[in-house]
């Protein structure tokens, strides 16, 4: 574990050039430059601004219906064993995952700056139904970029989307998933940078994306902390969350980082195993390198190429990680683990039968950890684990799982 | 001097100015690059850009990012596209290559090792289109002590400012971006274009070169009276796409194009 310092020192990061430690960075082309030097005077002048920051908590507490509950599965924790296991519920998040807190910042950054048209990319949807949402309620133009393999895995998404009067665009390059639907984000932006704000669904990218992605994101670790101590009177034992790009993670992680006795998990994508290299876990199993925009963990092959992943859950399912994970991981501050798509699948039925809640497969990765986790505590410490989002739109993937169709 | 240098003093002597294309190495298969490289030359091109590929070109349009992933299908690395530019060297020690891409192919050898077989393998200049400026100080210092120059682009997008600060980083010759867009994408605007030479023009007495929406003869003469260099790259990539079933027909086509856009160029 860092010392104090480190941890306070840690606590200040980015740098003022998007640095943490070696990680993160601008690495676009030189047409990108100009918008994200003005993104960032925009965002840095707003988030000094109290009538800013009002908005957002108003729209947090009215439109989103924040503050989440924490909720204690006692249910589950007393038939798993070992230590308490709260719950902070993103997803009863009006969406239903925790992308929307993002969303509705960075929509409202848009319209500060006079944006008409907002884009985003997509794995699970989830950040696509998040950007769709705002956009209808602000009356912007939307246009979500989505993997095809996704747009299959998620037609529940898809549909929603298209609903709320976003055009869907499937992304049919390289993986056809998360990072190439990434690729096409950026080739619009490029294009229509002029109008088109980009609103990055995960806390990586160009700076200054990580930093306010994070932001934004950090209403759960700020919630999680205070009810932690309303409700149990102490700060948890541990952290638990899913990580792929790692916005929820770093969203409950960064309010802790200065409470050395907090343990931290992020929990990566294992696939088939990370023994079979089918998997998404680049903090796991991968190097540093960089792409979309950022230095950070990859996978990546001897020769820099990117790899195709695997992962039972459309929004794990991309070869990087944000940038201050990397930080975090090479720091010791947090620890990086991972969940298989099998273990997964089981915590998603095991939440479901033993407390009703019906987890998202990305978050059920997190469940699945944190049932571990407990087994090898005591009865009177507890952890928090982030329910990322809501299960709904993996219905169909683990019915056909089943064998059935629905 | 280098032989970018020495290639546009020549030309300047000359009166004309440098043609410079861009094809993907290993595009649509590994024995296609050197004959076409060669070709190239022989058909009035002054500098080559070969791409080396990669697997997410988020700068590039379809035609380059579907060069990539025909190059990548038979694995060509950025060890093999140093190899192809030894092998050309073999037999044309004269006409500059600047190896075009992105940081991570380069990151991954450590750039270091990669100056040192780049410089070995008769490199003579480097653009990663996801390396700005900012964040290229260990990489300058690298490429420079092995006299590799370090190419940049600028854009439509890039304030007076900044484009000093690029101009006093980069060497070789600056690569402008003359519209908003990927690679390929639709045709530029001249004159304003031509606008923004001459403030670019304020801050270097480098060689200008411009890139994206050059399709056609008639835009490559147009780009050659107001720029240093027609930087030509999809209009290639596409044709040698339509070939890419009959790989052996593919350098003389693409010097075909060359040949056409030169003597625009010179009329």
């Amino acid at each position: 574990m860092p010392t104090k310092a480190e941890l306070a020192a840690l606590m200040q990061l980015p740098d003022d050039r998007g640095h943490f430690g070696p990680y993160g960075g601008r690495f676009v082309s030189e047409t990108l430059i100009g918008a994200l030097q003005e993104l960032e005077s925009t965002y840095e002048s707003l988030r000094q601004d109290p009538e800013f920051q009002a908005e957002f908590d108003k729209d947090l507490a009215h439109y989103v219906g924040r503050p989440s509950p924490l909720y204690h599965a006692e249910r589950l924790s007393r038939e798993n064993g070992g230590a308490q296991i709260y719950l902070k519920r993103e997803d009863l998040n009006h969406t239903g995952a925790h992308k929307v807190n993002n969303t509705i910042g960075q929509a409202l950054i848009a319209k500060k700056m006079g944006k008409p048209r907002i884009i985003a990319e997509t794995g699970a949807g989830q950040h696509g139904v998040a950007s769709a949402t705002v956009a209808a309620r602000l009356g912007l133009e939307c246009v979500v970029y989505m993997g095809i393999e996704d747009v299959r895995r998620q037609a529940l998404n898809v549909y929603r989307m298209k609903l709320l009067g976003a055009t869907v665009v499937p992304v049919e390059s390289g993986t056809r998933t998360l990072k190439d639907a990434m690729n096409e984000a950026m080739r619009d932006w490029v294009t229509n940078v002029d109008t088109t704000y980009y609103i990055i669904g995960t806390a990586a990218g160009p700076h200054p994306y990580p930093k306010l992605v994070r932001d934004f994101q950090c209403i759960i670790g700020r919630e999680a902390r205070q009810q932690s101590l309303d409700q149990v009177g102490r700060l948890p034992d541990a952290l638990v969350a899913c990580v792929g790009g790692g916005s929820n993670a770093i969203g409950l992680f960064h309010p802790f980082i200065e409470d050395g006795d907090v343990r931290m998990y992020g929990v990566e994508a294992g696939g088939y195993g990370i023994a079979s290299g089918q998997h998404a876990a680049p903090l796991s199993a991968g190097r540093p390198g960089v792409l979309h925009g950022n230095r950070t963990y990859l996978m990546e092959d001897d020769a820099g190429q990117i790899l195709g992943t695997h992962s039972v859950s459309a929004g794990l399912d991309y070869p990087g990680v944000g940038p201050e994970h990397a930080w975090l991981k090479d720091t010791g501050r947090a620890e990086y683990v991972d969940a298989t798509d099998d273990e997964a699948l089981a915590a998603f039925r095991t939440l479901t039968r033993v407390e009703g809640i019906m987890p998202a497969l990305e978050s059920s990765h997190a469940v699945a950890y944190a049932l571990k986790l407990a087994r090898t505590m005591r009865e009177d410490q507890f952890i928090v684990v982030n329910l990322s989002g809501r299960g709904d739109k993996d219905i169909h993937t683990v019915a056909s799982l089943d064998g059935i169709d629905v | 001097m280098s032989r970018i240098k020495d290639c546009f003093a020549r030309l300047e002597t000359a009166g004309r100015k440098a043609l410079i294309p861009y094809v993907t190495a290993g595009d649509p298969s590994p024995a296609v690059t050197v004959p076409l490289l060669h070709a190239m030359v022989e058909a009035g091109a002054d500098i080559l850009e070969l791409g080396v590929p990669f697997s997410d070109p988020m700068a590039d349009g379809p035609v380059i990012q579907l060069a990539c992933e025909r190059a990548l299908s038979h694995g060509t690395r950025l060890l093999d596209v140093l190899d192809m530019v030894a092998q050309f060297r073999t037999t044309d020690s004269q006409t500059p290559i600047v190896l075009m891409g992105y940081l991570n192919t380069v990151e991954v050898l450590g750039y270091e090792n990669f100056a040192t077989r780049a410089k070995a393998a008769g490199v003579d200049g480097i653009l990663t289109v996801d390396l700005p400026p900012e964040e290229s100080d260990d990489f300058i210092e690298v490429m420079r002590a092995a006299e590799i120059d370090v190419i940049y682009l600028l854009a439509p997008t890039t304030d007076e400012s900044r484009i000093k600060s690029v101009c006093e980083k980069g060497s070789g010759y600056i690569y402008y971006v003359s519209l908003k867009g990927v690679t390929g994408s639709a045709a530029l605007d001249v004159a304003a274009v031509e606008e923004k030479l001459k403030q670019v023009r304020r801050h270097t007495d480098m060689p200008l070169g411009v890139g994206f929406g050059i399709r056609d003869d008639a835009s490559a003469r147009a780009v050659s009276q107001i720029a240093d260099g027609v930087i030509v790259g999809s209009v290639l990539v596409n044709r040698i796409a339509e070939l890419a079933t009959q790989p052996q027909q593919i350098p003389e086509q693409v010097s075909r194009i060359i040949a056409g856009m030169r003597a625009a160029m010179d009329a």
